[in-house]
């Protein structure tokens, strides 16, 4: 028997292979991010990937320019998804990588060179585990966040 | 050159980091046994050192199984608890005296604390009285949750029964 389920079954379920896709998408500019070095040309791309956590942040992850590709051309291929993924864990993610990218690009365009490379290097990291081991890091820093916030208050 | 080089960097600790984080999902690690349980109540422990060996109904807000209690702490932001809802729920379901409990860490803090506990999904295993036999972390399907219960096979022969 289960006793309790305060998490309860996910509300309007989403496919989890999108955010995955999306992940893989978002790992590839930031190799283009790093492999620009600096300069504009960084801090734009750069730019383009913080916009998509942006908009993951506000509407979720079927919001983002990155699950409208996924929709459009890369789910039409695979067979229908065996089980649906609770949105609000990659949408979590989604903060997390507009924190990190937003704080980027915001250093980079005050003069601080080295920001840009720097988050594109810790949001590569965090979306190639996400697109390739399905690990999503933030959630996995969740609770810690949590410990400290309530420590501290 | 440097960028490449950074870009490889950047993957291979990525890579490294995955394939040690896939590897620990759902492992279930024993309890220190060695360490004494205080009979005096929950002793004050270091991080990461569970502070509390025996949980009771009233902790965890349910009763507990005749053999095994698989309480396991969720978050609202986790990607594997439903999975692993679903596994341990099954297995609960089709082993006699065998309990699933989930709970909200936002709501049990304090118990998160006490058992320092740093990720979420974490099961903590219980034996007959409510003794913690051991954890797992992460995902966690249904072979690794009937693993836990070896450490339990019977009432008798888990840790803790014969001396409560």
């Amino acid at each position: 028997m289960t006793a309790l389920r305060p998490p309860g079954p996910p509300a309007g379920g989403i496919d989890p292979r999108g955010p995955r896709v999306g992940a893989g998408i978002n790992a590839v500019l930031l190799v283009v991010v790093l492999l620009l070095g600096g300069g504009a040309p960084a801090t734009a791309v750069l730019a383009v990937v913080a916009a998509g956590f942006a908009l993951g942040a506000v509407r979720g992850v079927p919001g983002t320019w990155q699950a409208w590709v996924f929709g459009r051309v890369v789910r039409p291929r695979l067979a229908p998804p065996t089980d649906l993924e609770d949105p609000r864990p990659p949408r979590f993610a989604q903060v997390v990588g507009l924190v990190i990218t937003g704080l980027g690009v915001v250093l980079g365009l005050l003069g601080l060179a080295w920001a840009v490379p720097a988050a594109a290097a810790v949001a590569l990291a965090a979306a190639f585990l996400n697109a390739a081991f399905g690990l999503c890091l933030g959630c996995e820093m969740y609770l810690l966040g949590l410990r400290l916030r309530t420590r501290s208050a | 050159m440097a960028d490449v080089a950074l870009v490889v960097a950047v993957l291979a600790l990525a890579s490294v980091l995955g394939a040690a984080w896939r590897a620990r999902n759902g492992r279930f690690r024993p309890a220190d046994v060695a360490r004494p349980a205080d009979p005096a109540g929950p002793a004050v422990g270091g991080p990461g050192t569970p502070a509390v060996d025996v949980l009771g109904a009233a902790d965890v807000g349910a009763p507990l199984g005749d053999r095994a209690t698989f309480v396991q702490l969720s978050s609202e932001v986790c990607a594997a608890c439903r999975s692993t809802r679903v596994a341990l729920a099954g297995v609960a379901a089709d082993e006699p005296g065998v309990v699933h409990v989930e709970l909200d860490v936002a709501e049990h803090l304090d118990l998160v604390r006490r058992l320092g506990v740093m990720r979420t999904p974490t099961t903590l295993v219980l034996g007959p009285r409510g003794r913690i036999v051991g954890r797992m972390s992460g995902a966690t399907d249904r072979r690794q949750a009937l693993a836990a219960l070896e450490s339990c096979p019977a009432p008798e022969s888990c840790p803790g029964a014969a001396a409560a």
